[in-house]
Parts: C-alpha cells; structure tokens; sequence
C-alpha cells in the first residue's frame, strides 16, 4: 500500500508567526439532517464528541466541524477514516446521508506564534478579532482569492483548510503574509517587528 | 462595501464573500406558457433605486442561498431572509415600511 502524500509534503516557513502544511489528516465530510438522533449518534460514537452549535468546531483527539445546516467535518486519524465511513454507511442505512472521504482533497496548515490572528486578517475580510472568532469558532471564508475555513486553537495556533489544488497558492499566500516585518500588530503586541 | 447576514449561518459576510443571484421572486414560465410570459421571466427585470429583493448565495461560506431586501441608492439592508420562500415575509416589509415609510410594497 502506497504512502498517503499531504499536497506540499510538510512544506513550513518561518516568519513573524511560523506556517506548516500538516501532515496528512483523516477528513470525513457528512451531509444530513444534523437533528436526526442517527446522525448525532454516529457522529458521538466516531469522534467522542457532540455535534457542535452552528459555526462551532469541537477539537479534541478528534474533531468535528460544523460547515453549513447539512454539513459536518469530521477529523480524525488517517488510518481510522475507512473503518469510519464503513461504521457510518452501517449505522445510517435507513437515514439519508451522504459521507465522503475528502482526506486527499483538502489541504490543512498550522499556523504558530504570537500574530497568528495578524497574519490572518491581511488576508481575509472575516473578522478575525477574539470577539468575532473566539476558540472554538470555524469561520469558513475565503484568503485572499480561494476559499478557506479557519479556526483558532488558541491565542498562539490557527488552523486553515483549503482546497488540495489551491495548497501552493495557500501556502505562498501565508508564507508573504508572515514575512518579518510585515505584521500589522492589530491583535499581538510586539508582533511588528 | 456591502455586509449581508447570511440566515443559514449567522456569518456577517462581506460582499466578496457572495455570489449574486439577481432579482428575487420571479414567477417561472416554462413549457407551455405564452411567449409574453417567457420573455418576461427570461429577461425583464426591476432596476430600482431604493427597496430591491435579491437572491443571494454564501459562496464562500456555507454555500446556502437567501434572499436579500435592500437599498440600491443607500446600500442599506433591512433583511436576509430564507431562500425557501415565494416572497418576503412580513417582518421583512415591516422592517422595510418602518424605515422607509413612503414605499408601496412589494412590485
């Protein structure tokens, strides 16, 4: 069995706030009525965690996603995503669902240090400020020309998914952002420099 | 700049955000109809300035459609509201008739 390859191959730059390509991570995108007790239930047993109020991410050794009225993000270990899709088809056989496997088709980057919430906001025109995008919160929008869904960890990670063919164009793009100097200190102190 | 909340997700999204859908509420004529129904479905359209009903799509966000009524003079919004709808909702001429007293209701 040939090696999964994540789009950049752990690509990472170092700037005013540190970027990665994450390895490769498992990614499950559900699709069905979210107030089925099926779809609550599965979703429970696979991840360990709710389904998160709208606009919500719950991250714990697994992850899911709120993404739109019908659709879930589920994250979780490449290794367990076919044995999940097969417990999903085996728990919703009577529920109309749909589950795709989106692991190759998705790109994640991991965003570390003091200004991620800077570097962040020179390229989208979500508001990015602890009010509007607090921990927990997935804002799906766009960075710069391509759509992105991002959310912070804590005051020093954020996390962005992209498409895998924009992966380049993403990484470049958060690579010129945190380039040193250019920070514009809106949320870190200090950052600018 | 103009900042719609989309209902189905509860995001201020900016209008780059967005995909424009046109004119809301427009009666479908298909197979069968008169050809004065159809040209008028296929092509007339309301160019107002004030009060307008648009349809809307959260592109870059959840993807959901809604509808729209705002201002074109001011940019003004008085309401999204859901797509799944053959007009707008009460609340949604109220809004409209408590800021703009002299409008005459929906076309």
């Amino acid at each position: 069995m040939s090696e999964p390859v994540s789009p950049l191959n752990g690509a990472a730059y170092d700037g005013f706030v540190s970027v990665r390509e994450t390895g490769s991570c498992g990614m499950i995108t559900l699709r069905g009525d979210l107030s089925d007790p099926v779809v609550q239930g599965v979703v429970k047993t696979l991840t360990g965690v709710d389904i998160p109020a709208m606009g919500k991410i719950t991250i714990g050794k697994t992850g899911c996603a709120w993404m739109s009225p019908d659709e879930l993000l589920l994250l979780l270990p490449r290794a367990d995503v076919s044995a999940a899709l097969g417990e999903i088809a085996q728990a919703m056989r009577e529920t109309h669902h749909l589950a795709a496997d989106v692991s190759d088709a998705r790109a994640l980057f991991n965003i570390t240090g003091a200004g991620v919430r800077d570097v962040l906001t020179k390229l989208t025109p979500a508001d990015v400020s602890p009010v509007a995008l607090p921990v927990g919160t997935m804002r799906r929008t766009r960075l710069a020309q391509v759509p992105a869904a991002i959310w912070i960890d804590d005051e020093t990670t954020a996390n962005v998914i992209c498409f895998r063919s924009v992966a380049r164009y993403m990484f470049d793009l958060l690579c010129t952002s945190a380039k040193p100097g250019g920070a514009p200190g809106l949320f870190a102190q200090g950052s600018e420099q | 700049m103009l900042i719609l909340t989309c209902p189905c997700c509860n995001i201020a999204a900016d209008e780059t955000e967005l995909l424009p859908g046109g004119q809301a509420h427009i009666t479908r004529h298909g197979p069968g109809s008169d050809d004065a129904d159809f040209e008028t479905y296929l092509f007339m359209r309301e160019n107002p300035k004030g009060v307008h009903f648009e349809r809307w799509r959260h592109s870059m966000g959840c993807g959901k459609w809604f509808h729209a009524a705002r201002c074109t003079a001011t940019l003004e919004v008085f309401a999204t509201y859901s797509a799944q709808t053959f007009g707008p909702p009460q609340h949604v001429i109220d809004a409209i008739k408590s800021r703009r007293p002299d409008w005459q209701g929906p076309v």
